[in-house]
């Protein structure tokens, strides 16, 4: 019904574009002058047709269940229900009228279904009279309006506007909406497990919290030796770190070289190339990491009489890093492509050679891009999940050797809200916690990243 | 006494030639100007000089360029060495993003010219001193360069190219990016600098080489019309394109 009638608003969006573009037509051929261009005179007449049956369909969404629930359940009241009883029994009705109920059917909810079958078959019949009374109304007197050879431009060209606004709106709201989705599930963490301990705390064992007896009270010094975050904190930053080794030298150096040696053509084949590794999925680097890295740097260490574990920090930073080498080659090779050639000119006419070039005024000059990259690389870094989850373990070990596993924020966030959790249970509510940490760290990480590069970018233009 | 001799000098952009057949004498401690109109070759061949055209991928430089009686086209030649020796000022001002003092140290630096501390100071002072900016940014040396004002910031650049002492400077346009007054201080900088160095100038102002250089050589199309003392070419030209071309006829 609703698809029906949506593709009949289509349609009637589409005529009345076609009129308005007529009707416009026909003004010129009195020799009148248009005040716009004949499909401005349409899209008129279609944006008439649109907004205001977009307008009721979505008025009509937020209150047409309201609604219709009032009316089923105004046959209850006086009879002493409570609201939670209500909410059941309005829910019997509709699982019955779709012939979903299967427990005991009693004569009541049985009309009250009858009821609720034809309030709805009632309420859409007159969704659409009123959708397409209003549309036609509307339209007509947009049609009128555009007889006078009124303005149109202006009108459209605001609705586009709207509509822009809206969807960057849309993406703001989002986002807004996930930050507080984080904030009060980690307000509610914080009032059980407190501040100090999440920070400080070096034993992170959420596993404990689960094993509970749920028919017992929340007894928080249970919690006290549980939810240190320490452990992870220095995995994650440990790994970003390992990963940055590799990506940082690598990274950069590819980058110089595709900037300032490599030929056109050499330039033209490896970029792609090299962008490439910025497009394999993270989950396949994951059990490369997992599957060839990790055991291939156990068999070394072993041969060496290393004690090393076959997930370890160092197979998945490793990887990371190599993930990562694309973000900061690419992003350098555009910032020391964009220093301005006449820079470059200056040094070699004083009798600089290349790499003395390069070191004394190319890259200082790109540093801060550079820094930017590297600092986007690091928040990339400290996000990553799938490889951690897979390579690195998932036991939060405080440890600064790379041949133990560790694990990160991510990883840890991943393996409590795997399975079973129920809402409201500090275990869960960790994550959440975790999440804004590292929210909040990367916030920052892009926040000082985007100023060094916009910094960088004042400088030449 | 002559310089710099070039012998059919031939300069190509991948297939396309840019130079034909330029055989140019510069004098020594006077002042040359190169002119003609936009795209004549007289850019590429003042980069011909200090070879960087070798920073070009595409172009091609045939011929000879014998400077203190050695040809730098030829495959011995140091190619770091000839460009201490022959400084080059650009078009635009181009100062490193770095201080003022490090803008000077950067060429005495990479040429290991100063042994200690006082000797790149000494350096320093002399070279602005020369380029005439000296009174102006002696209180501001270790500000960045790029916050001086176009005027400045080309002094800058040809104190920048004096400070390794070089015998020769190559001037690209040195004053289109600057406004009269600026254009008039470097005008007689260049007058005074040619006691020292030789120095070539490629302008697009006939009242510019007709100011400030003792010869004049006119490029059309790639090639070298004419040449000789700048009084006889504005007062006395051979060729008429060079006549039609001083007097605004084309160009």
């Amino acid at each position: 019904m609703n698809l029906i009638l949506f593709i009949f608003i289509v349609l009637l969006g589409f005529t009345s574009y076609y009129f308005g573009r007529r009707k416009a037509y026909t003004i010129q051929s009195t020799n009148k002058r248009l005040t716009a261009l004949p499909q401005f005179y349409g899209y008129y007449l279609a944006i008439w047709c649109a907004i205001p049956a977009f307008i009721i369909f979505s008025l009509w969404a937020i209150f047409e269940p309201t609604i219709v629930k009032l009316l089923i359940l105004s046959d209850y009241s006086n009879q002493g229900y409570l609201d939670d009883e209500l909410n059941l029994i309005y829910e019997k009705t509709k699982a019955l009228s779709r012939g979903q109920f299967t427990g005991e059917i009693t004569p009541f909810i049985e009309a009250s279904a009858e009821k609720y079958l034809s309030l709805r078959s009632i309420a859409q019949s007159s969704k659409a009279v009123i959708v397409l009374s209003i549309i036609i109304a509307s339209v007509a007197y947009a049609y009128k309006k555009i007889s006078s050879n009124s303005r149109t431009r202006e009108p459209v060209e605001k609705f586009l506007k709207a509509v822009l606004f809206t969807a960057s709106l849309a993406a703001i709201l989002t986002t807004v909406g996930i930050v507080f989705s984080l904030i009060f599930q980690t307000i509610d963490f914080f009032k059980v497990i407190p501040l100090f301990d999440f920070v400080f705390g070096t034993h992170w064992y959420p596993a404990k919290a689960f094993v509970r007896d749920s028919s017992e009270a929340l007894d928080p010094t249970m919690y006290s030796d549980t939810f240190g975050a320490v452990p992870i904190f220095a995995g994650t930053f440990f790994i970003a770190f390992i990963a940055m080794c590799v990506a940082i030298p690598i990274g950069l150096m590819s980058g110089i070289y595709l900037a300032e040696y490599a030929s056109v053509k050499v330039r033209q084949y490896a970029k792609p190339l090299i962008e490439i590794l910025a497009g394999i999925p993270t989950v396949v680097y994951g059990f490369f990491a997992a599957l060839t890295v990790g055991p291939f740097l156990k068999e070394i260490g072993n041969s060496m009489g290393l004690d090393v574990s076959a997930e370890s920090a160092l197979a998945a930073g490793g990887v990371m890093g190599i993930m990562i080498i694309p973000f900061i080659s690419s992003l350098s090779d555009d910032v020391i492509t964009s220093v301005p050639q006449s820079l470059r000119d200056g040094s070699y006419a004083m009798g600089a050679t290349k790499s003395e070039t390069i070191k004394k005024v190319i890259f200082p000059a790109a540093l801060p891009g550079i820094v930017g990259s590297i600092l986007l690389g690091v928040s990339r870094a400290i996000g990553e999940t799938m490889i951690v989850v897979m390579a690195s373990g998932l036991a939060a070990n405080l440890t600064l050797n790379p041949l133990e596993s560790t694990s990160t924020i991510t990883a840890q966030i991943v393996v409590i809200l795997i399975g079973d959790q129920a809402f409201g249970d500090p275990k869960t509510q960790a994550a959440f916690a975790l999440g804004m940490s590292l929210f909040l760290v990367t916030l920052c990480l892009n926040i000082v990243a985007l100023r060094v590069v916009k910094k960088y970018r004042e400088k030449y233009e | 006494m002559i310089k710099i001799n070039s012998k059919n000098v031939d300069v190509f952009y991948g297939k396309k030639q840019a130079l034909f057949n330029i055989n140019l004498d510069i004098e020594e401690n006077q002042v040359t100007a190169l002119i003609g109109p936009s795209g004549c070759g007289k850019s590429t061949f003042l980069r011909c000089l200090n070879r960087m055209n070798d920073v070009i991928d595409i172009c091609r430089v045939k011929g000879q360029i014998i400077i203190n009686d050695f040809d730098i086209n030829d495959k011995s030649c140091d190619v770091v060495r000839l460009r201490e020796k022959i400084g080059m000022v650009f078009q635009k001002p181009n100062p490193f993003p770095k201080t003022i003092y490090e803008n000077i140290s950067y060429g005495p630096t990479i040429h290991g010219m100063a042994q200690s501390k006082n000797e790149m100071d000494e350096i320093v002072e002399t070279s602005l001193k020369k380029a005439a900016l000296w009174e102006e940014v002696k209180d501001r040396l270790h500000e960045p360069g790029t916050g001086l004002s176009g005027g400045q910031q080309q002094r800058l650049c040809i104190a920048r190219a004096i400070s390794v002492k070089p015998e020769v400077i190559l001037m690209d346009e040195p004053c289109s990016a600057l406004d009269p007054i600026a254009t008039a201080q470097i005008e007689e900088l260049i007058d005074e600098l040619k006691k020292d160095h030789t120095i070539i100038i490629v302008t697009h102002s006939m009242a510019q080489a007709a100011r400030v250089s003792q010869n004049t050589g006119f490029f059309h199309l790639g090639e070298l019309i004419e040449h000789g003392s700048t009084d006889k070419i504005f007062k006395n030209p051979e060729n008429k394109k060079t006549q039609d071309y001083i007097t605004g006829r084309f160009g």
